[in-house]
């Protein structure tokens, strides 16, 4: 019965959470575009107009919302209504639930219990994100059929190709990583980056497997369908896209989609390629520092700088691919095809040739 | 698993199979089909199968579903129109069904005389370790000749591509 309660808490933890940071990206990304180019950005809500500080916050974080939310919700009169009202829905669900499967911290104490810092301990957890990443282009697809427009259906048919081009790499450069730590829960890869090489360099995944980091992120920013890769979104050629037809809070489920898988890609590479709640040097009992100098700390203390850290890591990857958005110009479509299958693709498996050829090695 | 779960997703599974072949929209009928492989995973994970399950979804579900309604999309399939069928054909699959039906009736009241109690899981059944111990020695052979042969598949397709 506790079990079922602490999960249950966990879940709503996770779950409030990623909801609240996918708002709060909102801001930053509008704040992190102005400061891109040059100009001083979302300030208009100041407070009755009076106040002289900079509250744009405000802005993003409470008036957009009472916006989308009474705007009129229309419907084209020849749109599939049932599945114009589903997509939403069906992009919305699997991007939420993904995340239970990452580990946000170690092991919290609690008087006697033991707590594992993950709302679900899924010994098949990169399976289950994966699995939840592949059945999010539905919401995409249908969207884009749906609403019975040409822009909207031609980005829906963008949006297929590319997801399915870039999982491929996606999953090719898991392998490597799976390969590593010989493992496919996320709880034990977090757990197996605790230790140091050589004494000075954390033993996190980037250090095993470069090259599957950078092709993660780059998949990664594909599949959640973020410029450069916004093609199924290209305003400038189609409106927005799939959902060039949804209006109100319809259309803000689908902003809102976009950053919880911006999320869910930073988590991952957090926890694959970054330690995951890992901070150097500490441990469960203390500070192991190199020449043999410990200090003892509480176990409470470690846990909460753990889950600090995992909160920091996640935040700056996703404030990286924020800054990527506003960096780079967006591709054209043979282009990004052609990076998904011929560059991409290849790269991924000599990785995993090479990475099969190293364990063999020092195993030997 | 025991019949209450058996049967609370059968139920659903043959009714959205149903609808797969009934409805007239082709996307209608691909979801249904993504819907049937869902459950399909069920069934592998009250089976204690988590981690074929979980590649039914990622395959089957999610990747080649969306390649059925890729091409759906790009081709833009209306409903299918029910003038172009012919009646011979009408026939001839209603006699093909019916025949099918009654061969399963009649293999499923022969098994079902002699049931067999459920046998006792091997330790770590469902595993990732324990399917790829069973994978790369058991059926090594059998899973290579798969490999080929998707590998000649992909090749097939790439040439026929280009052509």
């Amino acid at each position: 019965m506790i079990d079922i309660a602490i999960s249950a808490i966990l879940t709503v933890f996770i779950l409030a959470n990623i909801m609240n940071l996918g708002g709060l990206l909102l801001w930053v990304e509008r704040k992190g575009s102005a400061i891109l180019q040059d100009r001083i950005g979302a300030n208009r809500a100041a407070l009755l107009g009076k106040l002289p500080i900079n509250i744009g916050i405000i802005n993003t974080l409470v008036a957009d919302p009472i916006k989308l939310f009474t705007k009129e919700d229309f419907v084209p009169p020849n749109a599939d209504k049932f599945l114009h009202w589903m997509a939403p829905i069906l992009a919305m669900v699997p991007a939420l639930i993904a995340f239970i499967a990452i580990p946000f911290g170690d092991i919290l104490v609690i008087g006697e219990r033991e707590i594992n810092l993950q709302a679900a301990n899924l010994n098949v957890g990169i399976l289950y994100i994966l699995g939840m990443v592949s059945l999010g282009v539905y919401g995409v697809v249908l969207a884009g059929w749906a609403s019975n427009s040409r822009w909207a259906l031609l980005g829906g048919i963008r949006a297929s190709a590319q997801m399915i081009s870039y999982e491929i790499a996606l999953g090719l450069a898991l392998i490597g990583v799976v390969m590593t730590f010989g493992t496919l829960d996320l709880q034990e890869i977090a757990r197996a980056q605790g230790h140091m090489i050589g004494g000075v360099l954390p033993g996190w995944g980037i250090f095993y497997q470069p090259v599957a980091f950078f092709i993660f992120l780059t998949a990664g920013i594909a599949e959640s369908k973020r410029i450069p890769f916004d093609l199924p979104e290209a305003e400038a050629e189609l409106i927005s896209g799939y959902f060039t037809e949804y209006s109100g809070a319809k259309q803000a489920t689908f902003m809102l989609v976009d950053f919880l898988e911006s999320i869910i890609v930073a988590g991952l590479i957090t926890t694959l390629f970054f330690g995951g709640w890992q901070v150097p040097f500490l441990m469960r009992d203390g500070l192991h520092l190199p020449g043999d100098i410990f200090y003892p700390l509480p176990s409470l203390l470690v846990t909460l700088v753990q889950h600090g850290a995992f909160v920091t890591k996640l935040a700056f990857f996703c404030w990286l691919q924020i800054m990527i958005r506003w960096t780079l110009p967006r591709f054209r479509y043979d282009q990004l095809i052609n990076l998904g299958w011929k560059i991409l693709l290849p790269i991924a498996l000599a990785n995993v040739l090479v990475t099969g050829l190293m364990i063999l090695i020092f195993q030997a | 698993m025991d019949l209450l779960t058996f049967f609370m997703l059968a139920v659903p599974l043959v009714l959205f199979a149903a609808v797969v072949i009934l409805h007239p929209s082709p996307v209608y009928s691909a979801m249904s089909l993504v819907v049937v492989m869902s459950f399909l995973a069920l069934y592998f994970f009250f089976l204690d199968a988590h981690m074929l399950g979980w590649f039914q979804i990622i395959v089957y579900a999610g990747s080649i579903m969306v390649l059925f309604l890729f091409v759906i999309m790009l081709l833009n399939l209306q409903n299918d129109p029910q003038e172009h069928q012919q009646p011979s054909l009408r026939t001839a699959s209603r006699i093909g069904g019916a025949v099918l039906i009654a061969e399963l009736v009649f293999l499923f009241s022969r098994s079902s005389s002699s049931e067999k109690a459920a046998a006792e899981l091997p330790e770590g059944f469902g595993t990732v370790v324990a399917l790829s111990e069973k994978l790369f020695t058991d059926f090594l052979i059998p899973f290579e000749i798969t490999s080929i042969l998707l590998l000649i598949a992909a090749v097939g397709a790439v040439v026929l591509a280009k052509r």
